[in-house]
């Protein structure tokens, strides 16, 4: 009775116009779920320092506009920060052989007294739509999309391109099996510097859009950016060989990825929406995360375990 | 076109598990030998195989290839020079990547990466032609996944990109040795084929005495990390498995311990 009471007092409207606003979002994570990617599949590393670069790209962003500068350079230097950013992770892990995860949580920590340096120690800058020629911004919800949209595609395709290269293919082989990498003359050293760089340059650049598109820069606002972008990898490999099965080739796996994020922030609007507590948000995602990652493992087990060899066994002790 | 030059090699210095893996090993190929070497287990073959291939610096000792003294360069450096089948055939491809993915990259091996296409069309029919070389059938799938394929294919595939830029040093590392004897055949036939063909200078390590004798026009025995035995040309020719057994005996003083290098 009171579970029919409850859902009386939603709005579907409310849910509605809420959605156009979710989509963007999903589409800026999707960028940022690229640059996961990289690390995360093709280098077969899982770098934390996105955490930290996400909010560098937003603050750079927002310091440079604040600043004068026109936000395509702002953003493009916001770039910039973020591949500097991926190059101190790299050269942590392949020159001074910290472990890659680690590497990321340091840069990560340091990053948070930079990103605080970065606002003029503030730990939030607001940016207004108003004052400013921004490049997307959620009071236009339409023209967010659409933009956020053709970035996603531009990006989707230099990506594409790149790693059908002499050397994207290097950083795939790197990723896929070194030793094989180094016997066919690659610097596999350099290839996950360059690697770790790309990827969190992707992550600035979506951390970038972010702060534009939500009106300013949080030094929080990177905070569990790791997790939201494996979740939209996971979500959009999911859903992309669950469509297209063996035909899902690199381009139709970096269009899913970004659908993959567009995924996750509609799931959150219907959370928010059954006014479910945002502070939960987090625990939710990591429990969906949790299962998707598990779910492939848990599978193969079903397949073959020791439990079910022990019962089979134990059968056939009994038949003798 | 190899020197190598009285090398030593220790492992875990100064440590319980201290080993002298390789004692002063000298070594000298011409251009077109075809050494085959043989061994107990520790006798510092792989050993030797990675230190020619860079895959650490030597201790003392230097080597050259083709007058380059390579001493001082590590692996992906010293692989414009140098071609590599390892003992795991998983070792040697890349799993997640095509057929042709992988060729494309062992021909560009030695050269520099920069964003022209990664594989070409003009290639891919070079691919297609080499891979009937194998007589595997690889040539109808060259998109699929080398994931998929068999470990004696990958053998075979590793062999095809270790040569499909000519090294100067080709080094096997019981490269049959995983394989199922009928298919461990197949690629010593590819290997023997493509190595007559491009007059490749070659080390192959075996544990099989026959395929030692039978293949190449050298073979040598090491032991406790250097060469004891070079035998070559027509004294190589009629040597028996016998005959190295009982050298062996006599050089090391000690009885050859596989059952597998006698039978296999």
């Amino acid at each position: 009775m009171e579970y029919a009471v409850f859902l009386t007092t939603l709005d579907p409207l409310r849910l509605l116009n809420n959605l156009p606003g979710g989509i963007a979002q999903g589409i800026i994570w999707g960028i940022m779920a690229l640059g996961v990617y990289i690390t995360f599949r093709l280098l077969d590393v899982a770098d934390l320092s996105v955490d930290g670069t996400f909010a560098t790209g937003g603050a750079v962003t927002v310091m440079l506009i604040l600043a004068g500068y026109p936000a395509w350079a702002a953003i493009l230097l916001a770039v910039v920060a973020g591949l500097v950013a991926g190059t101190v992770t790299g050269l942590l892990h392949t020159m001074l052989g910290i472990p890659a995860i680690l590497s990321g949580i340091l840069t990560q920590f340091a990053l948070y007294s930079i990103n605080l340096h970065i606002m003029g120690m503030s730990a939030n800058k607001a940016l207004s739509v108003d004052q400013f020629h921004l490049i997307i911004s959620s009071r236009f919800c339409t023209n967010a999309i659409i933009i956020g949209g053709i970035f996603a595609l531009a990006l989707i395709g230099i990506l594409y391109w790149y790693f059908g290269t002499e050397q994207g293919s290097a950083l795939r082989a790197t990723g896929c099996n070194q030793t094989m990498a180094k016997a066919q003359g690659i610097n596999i050293n350099m290839m996950k510097v360059l690697g770790l760089a790309l990827s969190n340059g992707l992550v600035a650049l979506s951390g970038g859009l972010m702060a534009q598109y939500q009106g300013f820069a949080d030094i929080n606002m990177g905070r569990g950016a790791i997790v939201i972008g494996l979740a939209a990898v996971i979500i959009g490999e999911v859903i992309g060989e669950g469509i297209l099965g063996k035909r899902l080739n690199f381009l139709g796996r970096l269009v899913f990825i970004v659908v993959g994020g567009i995924i996750y922030y509609i799931v959150v609007v219907i959370v928010l929406w059954l006014r479910l507590n945002s502070n939960d948000l987090k625990l939710f995602t990591a429990i969906i995360v949790t299962i998707f990652l598990a779910v492939p493992y848990l599978k193969g087990k079903s397949k073959s375990s020791f439990a079910k060899a022990g019962k089979k066994g134990a059968k056939t002790n009994a038949g003798d | 076109m190899l020197a190598i030059n009285h090398i030593y090699k220790t492992f875990n210095p100064g440590t319980i598990n201290e080993k002298h893996a390789l004692n002063g090993l000298d070594l000298q190929l011409e251009e077109g030998d075809f050494v085959t070497v043989i061994g107990g287990n520790g006798a510092g073959k792989s050993t030797m195989l990675n230190a020619v291939a860079g895959v650490w610096p030597v201790d003392e000792g230097s080597i050259q290839i083709d007058g380059e003294n390579v001493t001082g360069l590590p692996d992906y450096k010293r692989a414009r020079y140098v071609g590599r089948v390892f003992q795991d055939p998983m070792t040697g491809t890349a799993a997640t990547m095509e057929i042709e993915e992988n060729l494309a990259l062992a021909a560009r091996r030695g050269k520099h990466r920069f964003l022209s296409w990664g594989i070409t069309k003009k290639e891919r029919d070079t691919y297609r032609e080499k891979l009937k070389i194998l007589d595997l059938g690889l040539e109808d799938r060259m998109t699929a996944k080398v994931g998929l394929l068999s470990g004696g294919q990958r053998q075979a595939l590793t062999l095809l990109m270790a040569t499909l830029q000519k090294p100067k040093v080709l080094l096997l590392d019981e490269h049959t040795a995983a394989l199922d004897p009928k298919t461990a055949q197949k690629v010593l036939a590819a290997t023997e084929k493509i190595i007559q063909k491009d007059h490749l200078t070659t080390i192959m390590i075996t544990h099989n005495m026959r395929d030692a004798i039978v293949h190449g026009n050298r073979l040598v025995m090491m032991n406790e990390g250097k060469i004891i035995l070079d035998i070559r040309g027509e004294e190589k020719k009629k040597l028996t498995v016998e005959d190295l057994l009982h050298q062996f005996e006599k050089v090391s003083g000690q009885e050859f311990a596989s059952d597998k290098a006698i039978l296999g």
